[in-house]
C-alpha cells in the first residue's frame, strides 16, 4: 500500500522507509510540514504516518486541514509525548492512532496495516470467518469446525479483534488499547496470559493452529 | 526614588487619599445641606411672624383707626427683641415706630412679599443692621411697616456653619492621622514580607513569610505565599531528586547496555553472539524507555500539567476492570485475587490513571508479597472499594511480609527499592506513580499493616470544591 511518511529526522525518516518497503509496501517520504500538507493533498495514499512536531507546520494542524477539506485518509501520529492529555489530543485533532516514540518498528507496522484495512468498508460484517473458525458478532457466538467454544465476554473481545485483522499482525499494547481501552504499559506479561487461555480455548484439540504468535511483534489470527 | 515618592505611591496613601476625598466632598455636600435646611426654616419662622404682626396690626387699624396702631407699636416697640415697627403718612413722615430710617423707595412701594433691606434703629446709627421688612399700606394712605432684624438669624447661621467648618477640619485631621498610622504599619508588614521573599529568592528556599497570627489579610497573604513555597520547595526538591535517581538509575543501565555492545565487537565475530548481544540490547533500551516513560509521566502528574483528562468514572468498575486484566496472570502466578466492588463509586477522576495506580498495586504486590522457597504459603491479594462518607476509600491488602513501618514512607519515593525486591526487576517508580496519581486526585495514600501484609489504603474525595 502506498504511505506517506513526514518526518523530519532525516535518520528515523531513512530507516522507516526502508524497513516499510522491505515489509512490502510503498514509502513516499515529505521532510516538512508543508511539503508533506501538498503530497498529501493528492489524496493517493493509503495510510499517512505524521510526525507531530515538524518545521513549518506541525503534524496536528496538517491533520485537521486534511480533514476539514474532506480527505479522511487514516492517519497515524508519532510523537515524542506519549501522556494521555498529548493522546487526546492528537485524536481530537482527526489522528486515526498515536504512537509515542521511541516504538519498535514491528508496533508502527502493525498499527498501520490496521489502520488501512480500516479504511475498507466493513458495514455489515456481522460474522468473521478464519477458515473453520467463525465469529457472529451479534449472537457473540463462536465455533470451530461447527463445534461451539464458550468464551467469557472479554475473551470474545479479545477474539472479535484478532479476527477483525486477521492475517495481520497485532501487537499487545492495540490489544490493550482497543479490548480493554486502557493506554498504559502493564509491568508483567498480562496480554500474554491472556492470549494463552484464549488460544487454549479455540486451538486446543484441533491439528492446525489459529492463533499465531509473531516473535518480536504480537499476534495474529490466520 | 525619594522617601516621600515612595509613600505617595503607596497602596495606604492612595485608599487614603480616596477615603479622605470622599469623606470631605460628603461632609462639604452634609455642611451646605445643613445650612440651606436652617436658612430656610428661619426665613420661613420670620416670614411667618411678620405676616402674623402685620394681620393683627391691620385689624388693629379697621376697628381702632391709626391711634389703636400706633399705641400698639408704641408698646411693643420698646420690648426688648422686638420686632420693626413704622407708620408714616402718605407724605413719608414718621407716626410712630421704632426704625429711625430706611430707604424712602420701600415706602412708597407696599409689597406682598417680605424683603430684605437696610435700616437705621435710630438717628445716627452707623451698624450695618438688616431686616426683613414687609409694607402694606392701609386705607387712608398710611404706610405700615413691620419687619424683623436678621442679624440673630445671621449669627445663629454663623455659628452653625462654624460647628461644621470645624468638625470638617477634624473629621480630615483625625482621617490624616488614621492614614498615617495605618500605612506606617501597612508600609512596615508590607516592607517585611519584601525582604523575606528577598531572601527567598536569594536562594533560601526555606525562608517562610512572617504570620503575626492575628489572622488579618496579611496573615492570610502570608498563610498562602507559605503554601505556595512550600508545593514550589516540594518540586523543586522533587526536580533534584529526579535528576540525582536519573544520574544514579539510568546511567547504570545504559553502562551495561554500552558495555555489552563493546564486549559482544571485542569478542570473536560470530552471528550467534551478535544477534543475543543486539536482542539484549533492544530488551534494556526497552525497559529504559519504560523508566524513562513512567518518570516522565509521575514529573508531569506531580507538576499538576498532565490531568489524563478527568471525568466521571465509576472506581468500582475500573478496579473491576483491571483486576479482571489481572485476574489470568495471578492464576498462572498461583495468586487468589478476590475483588470485592461492586458498589458503584462515581467520582470525577482520570480512568486511564487511576487503572494505571491499580494496576500498579497488583502488580506490586504480586511482585514483592509472593511467598519465597518453602514458606508453603499461598498469596492473596484482596481488593476493595468502599465509599465512606464523600470519601472512595480504596484498599489493596495481600497477605505478604509487608513493609516495616519506617520504610513505608521511602517505599513511596521515586527509585526506592527496598533491600528485599532490589533482586527483583522493576525501576523502583510503580508505587511513587501510585501516589502521583492519588496526589493528582486530591487524595490521600497509606501503607499500613494487614497482621501479615501490607494493607493500600488510597482515600480520595468524591466531590471537590475547585471543580
Amino acid at each position: 500500500m502506498r504511505i506517506l511518511l513526514i518526518e523530519d529526522d532525516r535518520e528515523a525518516a531513512a530507516y522507516l522507509t526502508k524497513a516499510l518497503r522491505e515489509a512490502g509496501h510503498v514509502p513516499d517520504h515529505a521532510g516538512d510540514g508543508d511539503t508533506g500538507a501538498a503530497m498529501a493533498a493528492d489524496g493517493s495514499y493509503d495510510v499517512l504516518v505524521v510526525d507531530r512536531m515538524l518545521p513549518k507546520r506541525d503534524g496536528l494542524s496538517l491533520i485537521e486541514e486534511l480533514r476539514t477539506k474532506g480527505d479522511h485518509t487514516p492517519a497515524l501520529i508519532l510523537s515524542a509525548l506519549g501522556q494521555v492529555d498529548d493522546r487526546v489530543a492528537g485524536l481530537r485533532a482527526g489522528g486515526d492512532d498515536y504512537l509515542a516514540k521511541p516504538y519498535a518498528f514491528s508496533e508502527l507496522l502493525a498499527r498501520v496495516e490496521a489502520l488501512a484495512r480500516r479504511r475498507k468498508p466493513e458495514a455489515a460484517e456481522t460474522v468473521y470467518r478464519v477458515a473453520d473458525l467463525e465469529l457472529d458478532r451479534l449472537g457473540h457466538t463462536v465455533s470451530r469446525a461447527g463445534l461451539p467454544i464458550p468464551l467469557q465476554p472479554r475473551e470474545f473481545r479479545l477474539l472479535e479483534y484478532l479476527m477483525k485483522h486477521a492475517g495481520q499482525v497485532v501487537t499487545r499494547t492495540m490489544l490493550l488499547e482497543n479490548v480493554w481501552d486502557y493506554h498504559f504499559d502493564p509491568q508483567t506479561n498480562v496480554i500474554d496470559v491472556h492470549i494463552s487461555r484464549l488460544r487454549a480455548k479455540i486451538d486446543r484439540g484441533f491439528a492446525e493452529p489459529r492463533l499465531h504468535t509473531v516473535r518480536g511483534a504480537g499476534y495474529m489470527i490466520k | 526614588m525619594t522617601g516621600l515618592g515612595r509613600f505617595v505611591r503607596t497602596t495606604a496613601f492612595k485608599l487614603s487619599a480616596i477615603y479622605i476625598a470622599v469623606f470631605t466632598v460628603f461632609s462639604v455636600f452634609f455642611v451646605l445641606y445643613i445650612s440651606y435646611s436652617t436658612n430656610v426654616l428661619l426665613n420661613q419662622q420670620l416670614r411667618d411672624t411678620i405676616a402674623t404682626e402685620l394681620l393683627g396690626l391691620s385689624d388693629q387699624y379697621r376697628v381702632g383707626g391709626l391711634p389703636a396702631v400706633v399705641e400698639v407699636i408704641e408698646q411693643r416697640a420698646h420690648t426688648p427683641g422686638a420686632s420693626l415697627y413704622l407708620v408714616t403718612d402718605v407724605s413719608g413722615r414718621i407716626l410712630a415706630g421704632n426704625v429711625a430710617e430706611v430707604s424712602p423707595e420701600l415706602l412708597t412701594s407696599p409689597g406682598t412679599q417680605p424683603i430684605i433691606v437696610r435700616y437705621q434703629r435710630y438717628a445716627g446709627d452707623t451698624g450695618q443692621r438688616t431686616a426683613m421688612v414687609q409694607v402694606v399700606r392701609l386705607s387712608g394712605g398710611f404706610l405700615l411697616l413691620v419687619g424683623r432684624d436678621i442679624g440673630e438669624r445671621d449669627q445663629f447661621r454663623q455659628i452653625v456653619s462654624r460647628a461644621l467648618v470645624l468638625a470638617l477640619v477634624l473629621m480630615i485631621a483625625l482621617a490624616l492621622i488614621s492614614y498615617i498610622f495605618v500605612s506606617r504599619r501597612v508600609l512596615k508588614r508590607i516592607d517585611s514580607l519584601s525582604a523575606t521573599s528577598r531572601h527567598i529568592m536569594l536562594g533560601d528556599l526555606s525562608g517562610r513569610l512572617e504570620v503575626t497570627g492575628s489572622g488579618d489579610e496579611f496573615d492570610r497573604l502570608a498563610d498562602s505565599v507559605n503554601a505556595m513555597l512550600d508545593r514550589i520547595e516540594h518540586l523543586i526538591y522533587g526536580i533534584k531528586d529526579v535528576s540525582d535517581n536519573i544520574a544514579h538509575d539510568l546511567k547504570t543501565p545504559l553502562t551495561r547496555l554500552r558495555n555489552r555492545v563493546e564486549a559482544a565487537l571485542g569478542a570473536r565475530p560470530d552471528p550467534v553472539a551478535y544477534r543475543a548481544a543486539l536482542e539484549t540490547t533492544i530488551e534494556e533500551s526497552d525497559q529504559l524507555i519504560k523508566t524513562f516513560n513512567a518518570l516522565l509521566m509521575i514529573a508531569r502528574i506531580e507538576a499538576g500539567s498532565s490531568d489524563g483528562e478527568m471525568a466521571e468514572v465509576d472506581a468500582s468498575a475500573i478496579v473491576r476492570d483491571v483486576a479482571e486484566l489481572y485476574e489470568p496472570v495471578a492464576e498462572e502466578a498461583d495468586v487468589d485475587l478476590t475483588v470485592d466492588a461492586g458498589q458503584p463509586i462515581m467520582l470525577k477522576a482520570s480512568r486511564e490513571l487511576l487503572g494505571q495506580a491499580i494496576a500498579n498495586i497488583i502488580d506490586n504486590a504480586m511482585k514483592h508479597a509472593a511467598p519465597g522457597e518453602g514458606e508453603g504459603r499461598r498469596l492473596a491479594v484482596f481488593i476493595s472499594t468502599a465509599r465512606e462518607g464523600d470519601t472512595l476509600v480504596l484498599r489493596v491488602a495481600d497477605n505478604g511480609p509487608g513493609i516495616a513501618p519506617g520504610d513505608r514512607e521511602r517505599a513511596l519515593q521515586r527509585f526506592v527499592r527496598l533491600e528485599r525486591s532490589r533482586s527483583k526487576p522493576g525501576s523502583g517508580l510503580g508505587l511513587s506513580l501510585v501516589a502521583a496519581v492519588v496526589r493528582l486526585h486530591h487524595g490521600t495514600i497509606e501503607l499500613g499493616d494487614g497482621n501479615p501484609g501490607l494493607v493500600v489504603t488510597i482515600r480520595v474525595p468524591l466531590m471537590r470544591d475547585d471543580g
